[in-house]
């Protein structure tokens, strides 16, 4: 039996609801999760003596603005004893209210779920540590969400030197 | 061959205060290490043998604000970045100068986006832009000799 249906089995008998859909390709398995299964399912991962998920690799979250839900996290797991990887997905429909912190499980939950709150703004539920670590401390809003101004700046050629010119802010002394 | 052989004995040489106090200026001025990306290649590049840029009295970089004389803004500037930029720029005692190398410090070259400060010259005043991306060290060369007859052309003044 190969690792990836190993690792669908025992979830499936642990927490039978836990499962919404498999994403397989190439072989790199993808566990759509529902939001509330997750906590269980990370513990399990990361004890069961066949499994030993002890390795979190990185958090990271998708906007898929017009979408719904509209965000998604995905969890990069790593065995280091079997040498296996596997990627767990959680939709979140409010990123207010965003998946439970996984910090009791993998203490590097912490601050990957920063980042993840720093550029895209999911609050993850229990993490109360979230504060900017990437921006500067002021900044408004988080970037990487699809609706964020991207804020560039118009080009400046000869035709319109001097309109970009004057609305730019030049340092005083 | 020195000076002192056409003057023979009179072992006094006037000169305006003006000019001598700007000769001394360009010929000693120590940049402040600020390599933000891969412009600080070249600057580095500038700065050792092949292009040496001790001909010019700056073969000190000094890694400390206060010891320096020129801020050679080297790559892109970060938001993150722009109040530590300032911030060193005002420790630096007057006078003191700005060279924005490389496109992404003069305007934010590629970077034209949330994150990159478009221009460094909307946070320290810039004396001399020197386009290229990154400019080749001939190139900042050419921005410290424009910045040298900038620098002959002022007041005392100005400083004051």
């Amino acid at each position: 039996m190969s690792q990836n249906q190993l690792i669908v089995d025992k979830i499936k008998a642990a927490f039978p609801d836990a499962i919404e859909d498999i994403v397989s390709f190439r072989d790199e398995q993808t566990i759509v999760l529902s939001k509330d299964a997750l906590k269980g399912v990370c513990q399990l991962l990361r004890d069961d003596e066949a499994l030993q998920y002890n390795f979190l690799s990185d958090i990271c979250a998708d906007d898929l603005l017009p979408e719904f839900p509209r965000f998604a996290v995905n969890y990069h797991m790593y065995s280091l004893v079997n040498k296996h990887r596997l990627r767990l997905r959680v939709s979140v429909e409010d990123p207010e209210d965003g998946p439970i912190t996984l910090v009791s499980i993998w203490p590097i939950a912490s601050w990957l779920e920063m980042e993840v709150w720093d550029l895209m703004g999911i609050r993850f539920e229990g993490n109360g540590g979230l504060r900017r670590l990437f921006l500067p401390e002021d900044w408004q809003g988080h970037p990487l969400r699809k609706d964020y101004p991207l804020g560039y700046e118009e080009v400046q050629f000869s035709f319109n030197w001097q309109e970009i010119d004057a609305k730019k802010p030049y340092a005083k002394d | 061959m020195g000076i002192e052989q056409k003057l023979g004995n009179m072992g006094v040489v006037t000169y305006r205060l003006e000019d001598l106090v700007n000769w001394g200026r360009t010929n000693a001025m120590w940049p402040i290490l600020f390599g933000l990306a891969c412009c600080a290649i070249e600057m580095m590049s500038t700065q050792a043998a092949h292009y040496d840029a001790s001909r010019f009295g700056m073969e000190l970089m000094r890694p400390s604000p206060r010891q320096s004389d020129l801020m050679i803004v080297a790559g892109r500037v970060s938001r993150k970045m722009a109040p530590v930029l300032r911030r060193l720029y005002d420790q630096m005692p007057a006078p003191k100068w700005v060279s924005a190398m490389g496109d992404c410090a003069s305007c934010g070259g590629i970077f034209n986006n949330y994150a990159i400060v478009q221009g460094v010259d909307e946070i320290v005043p810039v004396d001399v832009y020197v386009g290229g991306c990154p400019p080749r060290p001939e190139a900042l060369i050419d921005g410290i000799m424009t910045l040298h007859e900038k620098i002959r052309g002022e007041k005392l003044k100005d400083w004051a």
